[in-house]
């Protein structure tokens, strides 16, 4: 099977915002990047499809510049086959990501499956998945927590909200969006990192892949941070006390219960 | 300007977020609403009420329940016709589904989970959360393509229906041709509580109860105020709590009337992922917790101490 898993880099969740001086996006300086969380349980799903499916591959593709390399580094690492850098600006929205992707999958082959994660969470559009499948002309199936796979065919469970699950027949080839729960994504060894320094990542430019500044829809700006709480207000006393107090405060302050 | 709501529906009645949408401070525009589905007529009543120009519906049994790829074609053939300038739907499970299916179609610009859209004077600007709310940024649109925006619940406040009022209805056929995807089964959720999204109130628990059983302290005094059970990251990853109430920016980001945070230390991805609740409650061992820079009230002391004080006062407060 042909296997593709596009994924994000995005600022580690432990990361502190920063915004630049123009507040038309953030401060990248301090910033440990990471494969998005939901990304990394569809590197995994990829590679446990090609352990069942003897004589497939697995590409990674990300969209972004110079620094997504060390993300599709990690994705080698991991056990993926290939990998490929979009090369376009770290701005570009999920129209633009979407676009670019496709006529990456486009060009480097007749796509199976592609796995993506449900969002990414840097700006959480949860966009990509679905936008792609249209480009590509195949099913998506989103939110998507556990896969059967079939003859030509993927019984799918998603997460729709309130706990609530929706199974979801889709024909091949089908683009999937990874929910957490789906499984439980490996840790590259330290001997496949220092292995995946030397692989080679091929480049897509722009041009390449047929991709303007038209495909760019939207843009960012005017950043705000949320803006400052007042002090908290701490209820002392004994156990007991600073309970009925609290609940006093639920009851008659805020009326919430 | 000519604008158009998506009406989500859910046997058979309007979906809370999309009566939201008509809260919009819309201005001189032509407001639309259209609604698919089968048998989706009697929506007409209700939506006429809030204020519709007119309401198109698409009626078909292959509509009967939704998928991303049925609704996403049938809405994406009305849409084309409509020309509509913007169109709006509930940043909800389906309508996060839907909205990118649709902007892709259509080639439209998409701005996703909007905690604001001004629409007034033929201008349209939309700001939304980044960094799952520690911070918010305007989207600018380049150009004049369509607007595909959703609009995150409970934003905005639904108008008051104006029974005087009523819809000019249209029915509006559609074609679907083979489908890829279809929908085998809906299994209900057996969570007994409400969920954290839906939520008014939560009371979350982290990795400090030190066991799945000593979990019933939070939901014992959850149950006594009609609270759903969050948990942070820490306790899902140690296996107390399923992933379902996970509050965080790879859980869930919710946005309840009050939160109750009982031993969470306050990670800034858990930060991340409450801190538009409207009231913040921390009940902390260590007053140097980052939860209590983000909380209106606080409690430093034994969750094991407390929590159940608090069930007990919760539950004196019912009896009298």
């Amino acid at each position: 099977m042909n296997i593709f898993v596009c994924i994000k880099q995005v600022p580690d969740t432990t990361t502190r915002i920063k915004l630049r001086e123009d507040r038309n996006g953030i401060d990248e300086s301090d910033i440990q990047w990471i494969i998005s969380p939901h990304d990394e349980l569809a590197i995994e799903e990829a590679l446990r499809l090609r352990e069942q499916q003897p004589d497939s591959t697995v590409t990674v593709l990300s969209a972004g510049p110079e620094r997504v390399t060390d993300s599709l580094r990690m994705a080698l690492a991991m056990g993926a086959d290939k990998a490929v850098r979009l090369n376009l600006p770290g701005d570009a929205d999920s129209s633009m990501n979407a676009r670019s992707l496709a006529a990456a999958i486009g060009k480097l082959g007749q796509a199976d499956i592609v796995f993506t994660g449900k969002e990414a969470i840097d700006d959480g559009a949860a966009a990509v998945g679905q936008s792609l499948a249209v480009f590509l002309d195949m099913p998506c199936v989103t939110v998507v927590n556990s896969i059967n796979y079939g003859d030509g065919a993927i019984t799918c469970r998603r997460d729709v909200g309130g706990g609530s699950i929706e199974v979801i027949e889709a024909s091949l080839p089908a683009v999937v969006a990874a929910q957490v729960g789906l499984n439980e994504p490996r840790y590259a060894t330290a001997l496949n990192i220092i292995k995946a320094k030397k692989k080679p990542i091929d480049i897509l430019t722009a041009e390449e892949l047929g991709v303007t500044e038209a495909n760019r829809k939207t843009r960012l700006k005017n950043f705000e941070l949320p803006p400052p709480k007042k002090p908290c207000r701490i209820i002392e006393g004994a156990p007991a006390d600073q309970a009925k107090e609290l609940v006093r405060v639920l009851a008659e302050e805020i009326q919430a219960i | 300007m000519k604008i158009l709501i998506i009406a989500e529906h859910q046997n058979g009645a309007l979906s809370e977020a999309a009566m939201e949408l008509f809260g919009l401070p819309f201005g001189q525009a032509e407001v639309h609403a259209v609604a698919a589905g089968e048998g989706v007529e009697p929506l007409a009543g209700p939506l006429g009420q809030l204020g519709v120009a007119k309401l198109h519906l698409i009626n078909s049994p292959a509509l009967a329940s939704y998928t991303g790829e049925s609704f996403g074609q049938a809405l994406g053939q009305f849409i084309k016709q409509l020309a509509p300038d913007v169109v709006l739907a509930a940043h909800t499970p389906q309508g996060k589904d839907l909205a990118p299916r649709l902007a892709a179609a259509l080639d439209a610009a998409l701005a996703t989970d909007c905690i604001q859209v001004s629409l007034d004077g033929g201008q349209v600007t939309a700001r939304r959360p980044v960094y799952a709310g520690k911070a918010t940024a305007e989207v600018e649109f380049n150009g004049d393509s369509l607007k595909v925006i959703t609009v995150r619940p409970r934003t905005v406040k639904a108008p008051e229906p104006d029974a005087s009022r009523s819809a000019d209805v249209a029915e509006v056929a559609v074609e679907l041709p083979g489908q890829k995807t279809a929908l085998k089964e809906i299994i209900a959720s057996d969570n007994v509580r409400p969920d954290v999204t839906e939520a008014a109130i939560i009371v979350t628990g982290g990795r400090s109860l030190g066991s799945a059983e000593n979990f019933s302290i939070i939901e014992n005094f959850a149950d006594s105020i009609g609270a759903a059970v969050g948990s942070s990251r820490a306790a899902v990853d140690a296996g107390y709590r399923p992933y379902r109430d996970q509050v965080g920016q790879t859980g869930k980001v919710v946005s309840p009337q009050v939160y109750i945070a009982c031993g969470v230390s306050g990670a800034i991805q858990h930060l991340a992922g409450m801190r538009t609740s409207k009231h913040i409650v921390a009940i902390n061992t260590d007053p140097e917790a980052p939860i209590f820079q983000l909380a209106d009230y606080g409690i430093v002391g034994d969750l094991f101490e407390v929590v159940p004080q608090l069930t007990e006062a919760a539950k004196n407060r019912n009896r009298s």
